[in-house]
């Protein structure tokens, strides 16, 4: 599990999980899209507590691991700006067969979503920005967010 | 009791109290009660949705107890991905 502010290079990653016991390689790309909820989004921010999100997320790693026996698994997630089509996330699972490895990559990606301490901000076209998922939190403020968690 | 507690901002949160750490004096037996005394400064009502507490460091739930000492990390719904 690793937070980082450089992009992300899928193809290096999935070398660490070289396997010769591994007969499936399952991964997963989260990447920045133009629109939410009708919103026209310019760029979004991720913020991230990195000593809580790298602990929480080795814990995910590690049920996907057992519960789906699995051979190895790893997770990247970006922090700062990051520009349209640029990845914010990406999940490797290596296995034996397919399955496993295709669970195994959901699990994270979904448990990853809800349950570490990463944050995004959305900026749109129109000038507004807002923190997703945020929408009902907020009693006072400049925040404009409405618009629901994307990919 | 009164508790000498760090209390540590993310996020939208950090926007609201305009700043990222403060030290507070509260009247507070929990981090629940600690969430709610201090919406004022972090600007929600109650910790809905996918709003997350640390005490120390670690993740806890919202009726943990806290101590004189402790810093407490309020985190607002998360949404990585």
């Amino acid at each position: 599990m690793k937070i980082t502010s450089e992009p992300i290079s899928p193809d290096t990653l999935r070398d660490d999980l070289l396997n010769p016991s591994a007969g499936a390689y399952v991964s997963f790309e989260g990447w920045i899209r133009n629109v939410n909820e009708g919103h026209d989004v310019l760029r979004l921010e991720y913020e991230a507590y990195e000593p809580l999100a790298v602990t929480e997320g080795l814990v995910v790693i590690e049920e996907a691991i057992a519960r789906f026996s699995v051979l190895n698994a790893r997770c990247v997630h970006r922090v700062g700006l990051l520009e349209i089509g640029e990845c914010a996330v990406w999940v490797g699972v290596s296995s034996g067969h397919r399955d496993e490895a295709f669970k195994a990559c959901r699990y994270i990606i979904d448990e990853i979503k809800v349950r570490l301490p990463i944050w995004k901000k959305e900026h749109y076209v129109d000038g507004n920005s807002g923190w997703v998922n945020c929408e009902r939190c907020a009693t006072h403020g400049h925040h404009h967010g409405d618009s629901p968690a994307g990919d | 009791m009164i508790k000498n507690l760090t209390i540590r901002y993310f996020a939208l949160f950090r926007e609201n109290a305009g700043t990222g750490e403060e030290i507070v004096s509260l009247d507070a037996e929990t981090a629940a009660d600690v969430f709610a005394l201090l919406k004022d400064r972090h600007g929600s009502e109650e910790p809905t949705g996918h709003c997350k507490v640390a005490i120390n460091d670690v993740m806890a739930d919202w009726d943990h107890p806290v101590a004189d000492g402790d810093t407490v990390l309020l985190f607002p719904p998360v949404a990585g991905g």
